[in-house]
């Protein structure tokens, strides 16, 4: 088990290293950064000094090596915008990003779980098909529109619900909270509703499928005819069977959710990262971007070696093959 | 004394409900089973005989379901019990054992919870004392180490380890019947041999009937007292297994047995029942079998009676005698 | 039975005998029936915008300022009536919402090709060639599908900048590697059949065993998948273009008009995004029930 999960930190290393590659490549091969980084109206020596000043007159493995360089101190300049380090600013914002997405996560598990378990175990009730149509729905609607109607609907006409920001926030672990404070829930509920739409959709018909494809097993018969009540056979004989694509699932779609929330974050303006990529992309703010896109990466494996690890611990083929 | 189970023209069908019928898996079958006898219940692939196992212990797959007939076990008529009494009979006094080890056993939980809770289903008795006599269970299948392999999971067991498991499973409450859906067929033969010998010991002791589902004639020539051969749904032979086996009525008995490697001289060419059998929605008028059978008239296009004889019945206008065979 | 089904299944493409057949298989679904219909309307409402839209609304000439969000309903200082009101620029919503829909139906119809293309020849090469060609192909993929798509679109717009054209590209270069592992595996599964083995013992040229005789095999889940990709593709340039990284303001597409529409919804002038939305809607709803039918009819397991 040790040496899977070294060869999986390997891996995961090879990962972050690929992508930093390709973030230079795209940042300061494709796009031409001296038009990004330098105002059209300067003159040649302002020229001459930005392009000292970010070594873009070095050859590209040189500047290859300080964009690492710089990452390994987590520094990435400072914002154009903000005039501030980069990576500051979307570590400041990680936590609003956070809370949407594990919310989010959460309403979609709470609501997507059971609905597609009783989907999959009476396949042939009306409920059934309707839990069923309303997800093809959930699938097809644009998350932005659908925070649009979110907002017509709860804020303009029934006035139930705020529209923008985090509402008032309390300090836990060192960051700004909503979820601690009545009126953040507020402010939290519709964001995180309109963010969790479509993963609810996805975790209801992957829990739909699963049910279908492990019902019809021997084992399962097997453990009726051993004389366990229904209960049981469900919730353990089926259910924990269904964990293990489940788990994997999630753990994707939490990076999924986290990338997505640049759409919610922009409608309910939740100041979060999403919102600061789409104004530093309209802005071009080319640090901020960097930034983004690294931490991003760096999410991205992180969550990735936490699913392979969850994977072994509940997958008993997996666990007991990898220790041999 | 009244058989343990008594089987009453069951018709078991899939599809179909509400006076339409659907496809008619099983077939007006009659048959009983004595306590601690071995009944073979014989038939090629699609003849219904898991089907009849199935129905029995009311397991059937939607949309198969009972359409008629009685099941009586024990004097209580099955095919009217309610889930919850079906629920506490399974496994404690009716008890199966499925075709193929390898996906019998719950993959992601250990061999110990599968037993355990299978001792808890109908017994109130501590966590302790259920894994006790959960590896007692395992020691008396001829697993070693039982202790330790309780903790194991089943992929970590060979097929024929599964299948002692699973077999550990069925007696665990000395059921009154086991179902044994061919539970050698996708074992090897070395495997199948000490199962068999095992399934006759643990029989034996317990004083448990046994139905035993196959196609392969050796194993129930081997096992059983009684022989029960299906075809197409239907019951076409049944009687006590030397008596049948020796000397066959039906034709398509007669042609299984025939065709058995063992019972063809060397050289000869393997004698064999020429033509399919026939898919269960295009039945042919009449006798099922009157197509593929080299004696068959235009008597056979009613359906003949399952006809006593003796402790023997057979169905069939035409039947082989022991002359007319040879 | 069963037997008589596998043997059909393996051969490739519907004989045109048997596309009766898979048609008449997927019209037996009422809901992909009407999916079909309502997706050939859209098609067509896109396609004669210019003849049938009330008004041009790229053209700023036909726009009057003063007829800006109007409700739907009214009519205009020149009589005319705008079914479904206007926007701030005074264009009329229903126009725009023609027009908007030949952006988006070519944004997704284009990428989800362009992808299809570039990520099945990739598929087909990786699994043909094999080892190192297979090994570099492959671990871009999955390098790749570790990143939710709109994280690929949104590296490659900040790389591109905004536009139209550059939304495309970065949604063709987030498509891509679902197909190449879908066909990948297909044609993993092809590649070890006889008669794959035949035409190489037969010396046949590469290119042709690549193109003559796996690539047929791999079609099915490959435009499965592109019918997919098209309502995947069709919402994302929405999103994108609703965030400002797409369409420009003189030329709505849907999410742009969407995202025009926002700041007024909150003093109550739903119209501006609400019917640009339920087109954007129905579009992908259609789509997906085709898909999803496809699925079905061309999965070779449910060939009962």
């Amino acid at each position: 088990m040790v040496t899977s999960i070294i060869r999986r930190l390997i891996q995961a290393v090879f990962v972050v290293v690929a992508m930093t590659v390709i973030v230079f490549i795209g940042v300061n091969v494709i796009g031409n950064p001296v038009d990004i980084l330098i105002n059209p109206d300067a003159n040649q020596a302002e020229r001459a000094r930005v392009i000292a000043h970010y070594g873009l007159d070095q050859p590209l493995w040189r500047q290859y090596l300080l964009f690492l360089q710089g990452l390994l101190h987590g520094d990435f300049g400072d914002s154009f915008v903000y005039g501030r380090p980069a990576m500051g600013l979307i570590l400041e914002r990680l936590p609003a990003t956070l809370e949407l997405a594990i919310s989010a996560l959460t309403i979609a598990l709470v609501f997507g779980l059971p609905l597609g378990l009783y989907a999959g175990l009476y396949p042939n009730r009306v409920s059934s098909k309707l839990i069923m149509s309303g997800s093809i729905l959930g699938f097809s609607l644009p998350t932005f529109w659908v925070g649009l109607m979110l907002i017509m609907v709860f804020s303009v006409e029934l006035g139930w619900l705020p529209t923008n920001g985090r509402g008032p926030t309390l300090e836990l672990f060192g960051a700004q909270w909503s979820f601690l404070t009545g009126e953040g829930i507020r402010h939290l509920l519709l964001p995180a509703f309109n963010l969790a739409l479509f993963k609810t959709s996805l975790i209801l018909r992957l829990t739909r499928a699963g049910v279908q494809e492990v019902l019809p097993q021997d084992y399962v018969k097997f453990a009726r005819a051993k004389g366990l009540r229904e209960r049981r056979v469900i919730a353990v004989h089926v259910l924990k069977n269904l964990m293990i694509p489940v788990v994997t699932i999630i753990g994707l779609e939490f990076g999924s959710l986290i990338a997505f929330s640049v759409v919610t974050e922009s409608i309910f303006a939740w100041p979060g990262m999403g919102k600061l990529i789409i104004d530093s992309i309209n802005l071009l703010d080319r640090p901020v971007i960097v930034a983004y896109l690294m931490m991003m990466v760096l999410l991205f494996v992180v969550l990735n070696f936490i699913i392979d690890v969850c994977y072994t611990i509940l997958d008993p083929r997996v666990r007991l093959d990898s220790k041999a | 004394m009244t058989a343990l189970l008594q089987v009453r023209n069951l018709v078991t069908e899939f599809g179909g409900a509400k006076g339409r019928s659907g496809i008619r898996a099983v077939n007006d079958v009659s048959f009983s089973v004595e306590r601690g006898r071995v009944l073979g219940l014989v038939g090629e692939s699609g003849s219904g005989k898991s089907v009849t196992g199935f129905s029995i212990i009311r397991l059937l797959e939607r949309p198969g379901r009972i359409a008629s007939g009685e099941i009586l076990f024990d004097g209580v008529d099955l095919s009217r019990n309610s889930e919850e009494e079906m629920r506490r009979l399974r496994g404690k006094r009716i008890a199966m054992v499925f075709q193929d080890p390898t996906v019998t056993l719950n993959p992601v939980l250990s061999v110990g919870t599968q037993m355990i809770e299978a001792v808890l289903a109908h017994e109130s008795v501590s966590k302790d004392i259920a894994r006790q006599r959960a590896r007692d269970a395992l020691g008396l299948v001829g697993i070693p180490s039982p202790e330790e392999r309780l903790a194991a999971y089943p992929h970590q067991f060979s097929g024929g380890m599964r299948q002692r498991v699973a077999i550990a499973i069925a007696f665990l409450h000395k059921p009154d019947l086991i179902i044994a859906d061919e539970p050698t067929t996708a074992l090897d033969v070395t495997i199948q041999s000490q199962i068999i010998a095992e399934f006759q010991k643990l029989t034996e002791e317990t004083k448990t009937a046994v139905i035993w589902i196959t196609h392969d004639l050796a194993i129930v020539s081997r096992l059983a007292d009684d022989i029960a051969v299906m075809y197409a749904g239907r019951l076409v032979e049944t009687g006590p297994v030397s008596e049948v086996l020796n000397d066959p009525r039906h034709p398509y008995t007669a042609g299984l047995i025939a065709s058995v490697p063992s019972q063809n001289q060397r050289g000869e060419r393997l004698r064999q029942i020429d033509g399919m059998t026939p898919a269960l929605n295009r039945l042919p008028q009449g006798c099922s079998f009157r197509r593929r059978c080299e004696r068959a008239d235009d008597g056979c296009l009613v359906i003949p009676e399952l006809a006593p004889s003796g402790d023997r019945s057979f169905r069939c206008i035409h039947p082989v005698t022991k002359v007319s065979a040879s | 039975m069963a037997e008589h089904n596998m043997q059909e299944t393996d051969k490739a493409l519907p004989e045109p005998g048997r596309l009766s057949k898979y048609l008449a298989d997927f019209f037996a679904s009422p809901a992909a029936a009407i999916g079909f219909i309502t997706l050939l309307v859209i098609c067509c409402l896109a396609l004669f915008a210019p003849w049938i839209s009330p008004q041009n609304p790229y053209d700023l000439m036909q726009l009057d300022i003063m007829d800006g969000r109007l409700a739907p309903g009214s009519e205009s200082m020149t009589g005319f009536v705008y079914h479904l009101g206007t926007d701030s620029q005074g264009r009329d919503i229903l126009s725009g919402i023609l027009y908007g829909l030949r952006t988006s139906l070519l944004v997704g119809v284009l990428s989800a090709f362009a992808a299809a293309i570039i990520g099945t020849t990739a598929g087909l090469f990786a699994a043909y060639m094999g080892r190192r060609t297979e090994i570099v192909i492959m671990r871009l993929v999955d390098l790749q599908l570790s990143f939710p798509t709109i994280l690929m679109a949104l590296m490659m717009l900040a790389v591109l900048g905004k536009g139209v054209l550059n939304v495309v590209i970065a949604l063709i270069i987030a498509e891509w590697a679902t197909y190449a592992r879908t066909v990948r595996a297909t044609a993993l599964v092809e590649r070890e059949k006889e008669y794959i083995e035949a035409a190489r013992m037969l010396r046949l040229p590469g290119w042709r065993i690549l193109f003559r005789h796996l690539l047929p095999n791999c079609l099915a889940p490959v435009i499965v998948i592109a019918t997919m990709q098209v309502a995947r593709a069709i919402g994302l340039e929405a999103t994108l273009s609703f965030l400002g990284l797409g369409a420009s303001v003189t030329e709505p597409s849907l999410g742009m008009l969407i995202s025009t529409g926002y700041q007024y919804l909150l003093t109550g002038l739903y119209w501006i995004s609400f019917f640009p939305g339920i087109a954007l809607l129905v579009t992908i709803v259609a789509i997906n029930l085709v898909g999803d039918r496809l699925r079905d009819v061309l999965n070779p397991r449910n060939a009962s």
